[in-house]
């Protein structure tokens, strides 16, 4: 599969590059959201083509989504490594911008304490801890919006990816770190709000969240965010790097014995990956309102794996419509068919990895296009079949 | 100054109801002091009652239990024509008499012939404390020890000579050892009473003990500054001292006993998945689901025994057993041959695909059995406490579920070992080429294999339901330590499964008293991840070319 993977591989521009797939998601993300802020502040409610408030956060949720789903492509499609902790960079990146917008508050919380959050003053806390400081400042929370899951990466990739811990002993670990910042997250004395998170967010930068040009403000740097992210993605898997990590993936030890230092890049992609999450996060908040330990959860972190199997593992643009399409099938079953939707995610999971391991872009998007729109797709087939391996395409 | 005074006349009117009695009898009853009580009880007022029971607890004798608790009860009545005391129940038109003399029953009376002696919250009080120190007289040692250590929480020095004679006859070691301690209570408590010396050697008699109540008292006399005695004072800290090292000791031993415990929950629910995890390399994250289903089959079961044979509920748990095993089985063998089979070689979608099923069975059970906690109870036999030494306290739950989690363990040690699917199976994780070769039908012993590690799962699931919620929810609390506990471990070795259990369980409980439960946890997690650094292959690693596949 070396070179049909790769078939806009050149000396051409990288905009260029990108192929059909990629060019329709470069231009068709951004226009979409600028006609959904168009159709919200431009057009009266009363016209059919108004976009309501609450679409507006929907949207905006799922574009985050979209850009976590990315980030977890980024590492197992094109890495091989199965994070099970992305939900925690994400609700990391949260928690940082929860920070600020708690900051934002001010002393117009319950307490009116101009401060301490509220939780703090119901704690009965007499001074802020020493790492709520800075947070007042957005652009300090955006640094640390990608410093912190960034350096939690760099330390836990540091430690595992050294020692060689690899495949699955990686899944359950990086979900018992999950695990353990969940337990963390949920004690009062922590000082992020305990159980209850934070929430009663009143404005950013000035604006009220509530207001409809915020929301627009928000839905447009979210779909921003991910195309960004997409570009990212795009040059660091189509770089020579790109083959490095796709040849780590497919045979680790034989790219270690060519002399390349594996862990390296293993980290590098883990780091840019959870960093990413992180901003998802950050976008994440302001949008729903609300930050809780909640998303800590070890299952919102397999969630997000679905996602990408579901578009289909390996082509980033699939990660993104996974992410929206399962986010859209769980907002209207959880409304229209509460006791079903489980199921369904469950067959979901089997059925994906089953009898659609290429998801979504891998059955439609050949159809369609005439194009393997796969960049990366698992190049192993089953071991059992050893045959198929070694004269595959 | 009423209250002394009328301890002191009690104190009195007991010294001269034992010094008059003369020699007790073998149990410490004074041969007619017990019917010479008998009839003040009819006399006028409280005060005439209170007298009688003073002189009925005096007297030693066990028949005055019944009586004591008839009057406090209110079931106590004379007859007016003789003044017979009677104790009564109401039966019929009138009372069905007892005679309290004999304790057999007397016949029938009618309704109008009675007089109900009366009691009020005064002699009720009375009553109890009369209780207590007759229970020193009972020919049960248990009642005795009992009596003698409700009287050390609630020292009377009235009842002091009681206790001395008590003691003067006692020869079982437990009760004569209550009986000190109630004495040097008292001795404590009695204040300018008793003199330094005496205090003194009480407080070395209690210096002995671990109960909270010595510690209690022993802190009473250091915060009384009534306590002009520095040589009192001084043997009272000291032999704080010495309670609370021994208590921190008795914590210590209590830790661990939990941390042994909660090892072997993580035991029952990790041994299957060593077999799964472990043994086939599979990765199966719906485990906890068997454990949860397996849960649900005791509740079916107990519920079916309420219903139908309710005499015999006691059973419903051995019953259960293969029952869970069967179901969690069943289910296992349909997982792998409608799903994991196919995906062998592919660790990380057997996980996706595992979870995915998992949450299939969380909702199949919310549906039909609803989202709330079920209740299973334990059997007689498997509730109450044991006393190991004073202070020191096990659940008998929590001891079974030891045991039992052991036995599991070796009950599969020996069915891979001399059985001959388990050597089947060993042959297929070591060769599979090779055992196809020899005829053994590798899929079907990937099958049950499978299936014993699900099933096992169930038997465990019995276990849990007796000390956590069964809920939809109840596998999954258990999902990651369980895979914590195989890592750690070493996979694909039982031992290793048993050391990793008990370890973490054990550095869990005891980090819990310094960091909390929660901080503790966390730091467990940190400290397994940082050990798989060193050694990835866990505790006690397979070694050889096998493992690499």
């Amino acid at each position: 599969m070396s070179n049909a993977a790769f078939p806009h591989a050149g000396h051409r521009p990288f905009l260029l590059r990108l192929g059909p797939t990629g060019t329709v998601f470069v231009i068709l993300v951004p226009v979409v959201a600028i006609l959904m802020v168009a159709g919200n502040l431009l057009l009266p409610p009363s016209s059919s083509f108004h976009v309501p408030a609450h679409v507006m956060s929907l949207v905006g949720k799922y574009l985050c989504f979209a850009l976590l789903a990315m980030s977890v492509d980024l590492i197992w499609g094109f890495c091989g490594i199965l994070s099970l902790g992305h939900g925690a960079f994400f609700a990391l990146g949260g928690y940082a911008m929860g920070m600020h917008l708690m900051r934002q508050i001010g002393d117009r919380g319950v307490y009116s304490n101009p401060l301490l959050p509220d939780f703090m003053v119901f704690l009965d806390w007499k001074e802020l801890p020493w790492y709520w400081h800075g947070f007042d400042n957005l652009a300090f929370t955006l640094l640390m919006v990608l410093l912190v899951p960034g350096l939690l990466a760099f330390v836990f990739g540091w430690f595992t990816f050294r020692s060689r811990v690899t495949g699955v002993y990686f899944s359950i670990i990086s979900q018992a770190m999950t695990f353990a910042l969940m337990l963390a997250f949920f004690r009062n004395d922590m000082g992020f709000g305990g159980n209850n998170g934070m929430t009663d967010f009143k404005d950013l930068l000035g604006f009220d969240l509530r207001s409809d040009g915020m929301r627009s403000a928000l839905l447009f740097s979210s779909a921003i965010a991910l195309v960004a992210g997409y570009l990212l993605c795009r040059r660091m898997v189509d770089s020579k790097f790109g083959r490095v990590i796709l040849a780590i993936r497919d045979a680790e030890s034989r790219t270690r014995f060519l002399g390349y230092r594996v862990e390296h890049y293993k980290l590098l992609v883990f780091i840019v990956s959870a960093m990413m999450a992180g901003a998802a996060g950050a976008l994440y908040t302001p949008q729903v309102g609300i930050i809780n330990p909640s998303e800590f959860t070890p299952a919102n972190s397999i969630e997000i794996v679905i996602w990408v199997a579901v578009g289909g593992r390996g082509t980033l643009v699939g990660a993104a419509l996974g992410a929206v399409m399962v986010n859209f099938g769980k907002s209207w079953f959880t409304g229209a068919l509460p006791e079903l939707w489980l199921f369904l995610l469950g067959g979901l999971f089997v059925a994906v990895t089953l009898f659609f391991p290429k998801g979504v872009l891998g059955i439609f998007g050949r159809r369609l296009t005439g194009w393997p729109l796969s960049l990366g797709m698992p190049g192993r087939t089953r071991p059992r079949k050893p045959v198929e391996d070694a004269t595959g395409d | 100054m009423i209250q002394i005074c009328q301890r002191a006349i009690r104190l009195l009117l007991l010294l001269a109801a034992i010094l008059a009695a003369g020699p007790f009898s073998a149990n410490g009853a004074r041969a007619g002091a017990f019917e010479d009580a008998l009839p003040v009880l009819t006399g006028k007022g409280f005060a005439a009652v209170g007298e009688a029971v003073d002189a009925l607890a005096a007297s030693g004798d066990p028949r005055a239990i019944p009586v004591l608790e008839a009057l406090s009860d209110g079931d106590l009545y004379y007859r007016e024509s003789d003044k017979a005391v009677f104790l009564a129940r109401k039966g019929g038109e009138g009372y069905l008499l007892t005679d309290p003399g004999t304790g057999e029953a007397a016949g029938t009376g009618a309704r109008g012939d009675f007089q109900k002696i009366k009691t009020n919250n005064r002699l009720r009080v009375k009553i109890r404390t009369a209780l207590g120190a007759l229970g020193l007289f009972s020919p049960d040692p248990q009642v005795r020890i009992a009596a003698a250590r409700s009287l050390f929480m609630d020292p009377d020095p009235a009842l002091l000579p009681l206790v001395d004679d008590a003691l003067s006859k006692d020869d079982d070691p437990g009760a004569r050892e209550a009986l000190d301690l109630a004495r040097a209570a008292i001795l404590i408590k009695a204040g300018e009473a008793s003199t330094p010396a005496d205090k003194v050697a009480a407080i070395r008699i209690l210096s002995q003990s671990t109960s909270q109540g010595a510690r209690a008292l022993l802190g009473g006399i250091l915060l009384d500054d009534g306590e002009g005695s520095e040589e009192v004072r001084q043997a009272a800290g000291k032999a704080l001292q010495q309670i609370e090292t021994r208590l921190s000791r008795l914590a210590f031993v209590e830790n661990v006993f939990q941390g042994i415990s909660l090892g072997s929950v993580l035991l029952l629910a990790a041994i299957g998945l060593a077999i799964t995890f472990g043994v086939m390399g599979v990765i199966n994250m719906a485990h906890g689901e068997m454990v949860m289903l397996g849960a649900y089959a005791t509740y079916l079961v107990q519920e079916t025994f309420r219903l139908h044979a309710p005499e015999a509920l006691g059973w419903s748990l051995p019953i259960a057993l293969p029952f869970a095993f069967l179901v969690a089985g069943a289910v296992g063998i349909a997982m792998e041959r409608g799903v994991i089979r196919f995906l062998y070689g592919r660790p990380l979608e057997t996980l996706l695909a595992t979870w995915g099923i998992s949450l299939v069975l969380q909702q199949l059970v919310r549906t039909i059995f609803g989202p709330t906690n079920r209740e299973v109870s334990s059997p007689d036999w498997m509730s109450g406490t044991i006393e190991v030494t004073s202070g020191l306290l096990f659940t008998t739950n929590r001891l079974w579920i030891i045991a039992f989690a052991l036995i599991v363990l070796f009950a599969l040690m020996a069915v891979l070992r001399y059985t001959a699917f388990g050597l089947q199976m060993r042959a297929v994780t070591q060769n599979r080429r090779m055992a196809n070769a020899m005829g053994i039908r590798s899929g079907w012993v990937d099958a049950f294999t499978f299936g014993l590690g699900s099933g096992i799962a169930g038997i465990a699931g019995v276990a849990l339901s007796q000390i956590d919620n069964v809920s939809p929810n109840l596998g999954q609390s258990y999902i990651i330590d369980s895979f914590l506990v195989v890592v750690f471990g070493g996979v694909g070795n039982l031992w290793g499964t048993l050391v990793g259990a008990m370890s973490l369980g054990i550095v869990n409980k005891l980090l819990e008293p310094y960091s909390g439960a929660v901080l503790g946890k966390i730091l467990v997690l940190i400290a397994v991840i940082m050990f798989i650094q060193k050694r990835p292959k866990g505790l006690f690693a397979l070694k050889g070319r096998a493992v690499e596949n």
